[in-house]
């Protein structure tokens, strides 16, 4: 039948494409979510102004494309790894044994973490990192003495915050998000409302004391949210007293339904954040493989363009979007053109 | 024996077909209220119905219209060509940042006169990135403008384009960095002037995905090709392989339990949920074979596991729907055992093979659950594939994963585009329904 002869020679050039396909002619680049629509605006306007082809996009968190990245090198692996933290020591071991032992790492900028809540809610406008450690911590402070946390109400232990319930949407733990919750808010809490000192004099060890500051209660009182903030922002819409946790560019793009809080009096903005100021963000980073240098056309002109001032700087399109840019730019800038890797 | 002892022929005999008895009409009622059941069930799948396509409509339709700001544009020589000597290689070397005063110069020239209190450079906040771009395409392409002033008709920005379709409002945007209430002012009088307009969006259904700053610009398009490739792939196999299968099993093979354990697990395969055949895919496809992530290929290979069970329960059910007489008569007269299937059974049972085909491959077009396991999913759709190779091998998006990504995004102007997208695939999905009953009503026959 020709339509068998047609289906099995169909299949003969799907094979044959396939194996010809090795020679790559776009930058390939995986990772954090987070960073995804950082690197998506680079990668458009890369495409848009150089004649090599848009570089490839995709998200599935830092630690999946870290995996992905230190899978080996050549054409079948990605180039270009993104991630809300910094590569892991162990990671950097797992790609040297892959045989990925040049990389490059390169911060882009910082990311700020922001509370807000429904904009017709309680008014949660001003918010410190003991507040919040008095409300979600499973043990608190009271009255000198270390208890489990009696606090259902927002005003049980500071009189200047609204007499409302206690409901708050967190990132579930597979984000990076959470940890730089754990350790800039609820540790920071943990240390200035005294129940650090309190679990020393307890009789735990200044290590088991450190990791039982980070704990947070999980009865209803916090939500895990292990989406992304499309998720939360849909649970501050059904839940007015709630308060949640989202990136300052998503806050930003959303003002129309979300108000902020502050932290420790501090208005989280692109300017207090690059001044340090606001006290809860973290570097950005993306790693690129030094071996695919030469190899896969473009990798290094799209490193330099993503960092360079018109993009990454303090007036370009990241900023606008809610990046906030890296006052140490032009030495990664240098970092890149001289293809320095990391030294272990 | 006494008179009494005989008993009267009674007038009236016991039970009467005419009168009702209390167990009629209680199986009456019970009746009555099954009916009752019914149409109170159709009315609520009804209700829902009807929500749901008036939700998706409501939602979705402003996604088919965009605002559009029509510009004379002067390609000012000093700016984009400093030697003059017309050098193509120079006149690349001038990015879509060199071309923003341009546009803002063409901005401050449209709105002059027009009472407004935003300066200068804070106009082109207006327009869509994207404007630049388009406009240094141009230039690219037509050197020799250089010099001349040229009529654009370039994108708005997404939060103008929602006040005008009602979605952003003076209020929200009083706390917005992107824009602000003195802008819609100016749009107000320049709509009125007729540089800005909203047009019937070809864009959204012929683009490609853009970055999350120009929603504006983002189409389905590219995706649509994604699943074109994908179905193409799906067909291609599963069409010959379940078929084939099904009359081998109906027609040929012999009854043992080696083809009862065949039957079964094919049963078995067709309710197995759809994420395991993404694992599957994700090990076989991509771990093991080592074809490129994000591809159609795999994501077809992917589906046709998905859709195969499918098709080859629907052949054989047709195929046994072919009455034996026509079986009987074919080798009365002298036929092969393959000349009377494939003369005569199969021409006979094809409408109801291509029907399950069809509804198999809707099926898999608005799949996404696999989909996610082999990176078809959180991937910018951004690149048109550049032949048919390409269109198999290189990394694409899925209709459906397209929704999704657009749905998870932080501008709401995306939201408006998952909607729209929605109208899109069910479209699509109606589309192969309306061929597959068509297609059954003209070839049926019956007996």
């Amino acid at each position: 039948m020709s339509f068998m002869k047609l289906t099995a020679s169909s299949l003969a050039i799907a094979a044959v494409s396939a194996t010809s396909a090795a020679a790559r002619d776009n930058v390939q680049v995986a990772g954090s979510s987070t960073v995804l629509p950082y690197a998506s605006i680079v990668a458009e306007a890369f495409g848009e102004n150089f004649d090599f082809p848009t570089p490839v996009v995709e998200s599935g968190g830092s630690s999946a494309g870290l995996k992905r990245f230190c899978e080996g090198v050549g054409e079948n692996t990605i180039d270009i790894a993104n991630a809300s933290r910094a590569i892991r020591e162990k990671e950097i071991v797992a790609c040297a044994e892959a045989g990925v032992t040049d990389i490059i790492e390169v911060r882009i900028g910082y990311d700020g973490i922001v509370f807000a809540s429904q904009i017709d809610g309680p008014e949660y406008t001003a918010f410190t990192q003991s507040d919040l450690f008095n409300a979600l911590a499973p043990k608190v402070m009271v009255d000198g003495e270390l208890v489990d946390n009696p606090h259902t109400k927002w005003s049980d232990f500071n009189a200047d915050l609204p007499d409302a319930e206690i409901l708050a949407f967190i990132p579930g733990t597979k984000h990076g998000t959470r940890e730089v919750f754990e350790e800039n808010v609820i540790a920071v809490g943990c240390e200035e409302t005294g129940a650090h000192d309190a679990m020393i004099a307890g009789g735990m060890s200044e290590d088991e004391a450190e990791d039982a500051c980070l704990a947070v209660i999980g009865d209803g009182r916090s939500v895990d949210i292990d989406g992304d903030y499309t998720e939360t922002l849909a649970r501050i819409d059904a839940n007015s007293n709630g308060i949640g946790v989202f990136g300052l560019a998503f806050y930003e793009n959303n003002t129309d339904k979300l108000k902020v809080a502050t932290m420790a009096g501090v208005e989280p903005s692109t300017e207090s954040i690059s001044t340090g100021e606001y006290p809860v963000s973290r570097p950005l980073f993306f790693y690129i493989k030094a071996a695919h240098i030469g190899v896969i056309p473009g990798l290094k002109e799209f490193a330099e363009f993503f960092v360079a001032d018109e993009i990454a700087g303090p007036d370009g399109p990241l900023a606008e979007y809610g990046l906030v840019s890296d006052p140490a730019l032009a030495d990664t800038q240098m970092m890149i053109s001289d293809e320095q890797t990391m030294t272990n | 024996m006494t008179d009494t002892t005989v008993t009267p022929v009674s007038a009236k005999p016991a039970k009467s077909i005419l009168e009702i008895d209390a167990r009629t009409k209680k199986r009456n009622a019970a009746e009555k209220r099954f009916k009752a059941y019914g149409i109170a069930a159709i009315c609520v799948g009804l209700f829902f119905l009807v929500a749901l396509l008036w939700a998706i409509i409501q939602n979705g339709t402003p996604a088919f219209t965009q605002t559009y700001v029509t510009l004379d544009v002067e390609l000012l020589e000093e700016k984009l060509d400093k030697t003059g000597e017309r050098d193509i290689e120079a006149i690349k070397k001038v990015s879509t940042f060199g071309y923003k005063p341009l546009i803002q110069n063409a901005l401050v020239d449209a709105t002059e006169g027009m009472e407004t209190e935003i300066e200068d450079k804070n106009l082109a906040k207006l327009l869509s990135d994207s404007a630049a771009a388009q406009i240094r395409d141009y230039v690219i392409a037509n050197p020799d403008q250089i010099g001349e002033t040229v009529e654009f008709t370039v994108l708005a920005s997404s939060r103008v384009d929602g006040y005008l379709k009602g979605r952003v409002t003076r209020e929200d945007l009083a706390r917005d960095k992107n824009l602000s209430p003195d802008h819609l002012d100016l749009i107000d009088q320049m709509v009125e002037d007729g540089s800005v307009e909203r047009i019937f969006n070809w864009a959204f259904i012929t683009g490609a995905d853009a970055s999350e700053k120009r929603p504006e610009s983002a189409g389905i398009g590219v995706s649509m090709i994604g699943s074109f490739f994908m179905m193409l792939v799906v067909l291609i196999l599963a069409l010959p392989i379940g078929v084939a299968a099904s009359i081998y099993l109906e027609e040929f093979a012999p009854q043992n339990r080696f083809t009862d354990l065949i039957e079964v697990n094919i049963s078995n395969l067709a309710a197995v949920p759809s994420i395991v055949f993404g694992i599957l895919g994700l090990a076989v496809f991509i771990q093991f074979a080592h074809l490129p992530q994000s591809a159609p290929i795999v994501g077809g290979l992917t589906l046709t596991l998905m859709t195969l069970p499918t098709i080859v329960i629907s052949t054989r059910a047709s195929l046994k729907a072919v009455p034996p007489s026509i079986r009987d008569a074919a080798l009365g007269v002298g036929a092969s055992k393959m000349q009377t299937v494939f003369h005569h059974v199969l021409p006979l049972a094809m409408p109801g093979i291509l029907t399950g085909t069809i509804i198999g491959l809707a099926q898999a077009l608005g799949e996404t659950a696999p989909l996610l396991l082999i990176g078809m999913v959180g991937f910018i759709a951004s690149n048109y594939p550049e032949g048919v190779a390409s269109g198999f091998l290189d990394p694409n998006s899925a209709m459906p994963a397209q929704i999704y990504e657009w749905a998870k995004r932080a501008d709401p102007a995306y939201y408006e585009r998952a909607w729209g997208g929605i109208i899109v695939l069910l479209v699509f999905l109606l589309t192969m329904n309306i061929i597959a009953i068509i297609l059954r009503r003209r070839f049926e026959r019956r007996w």
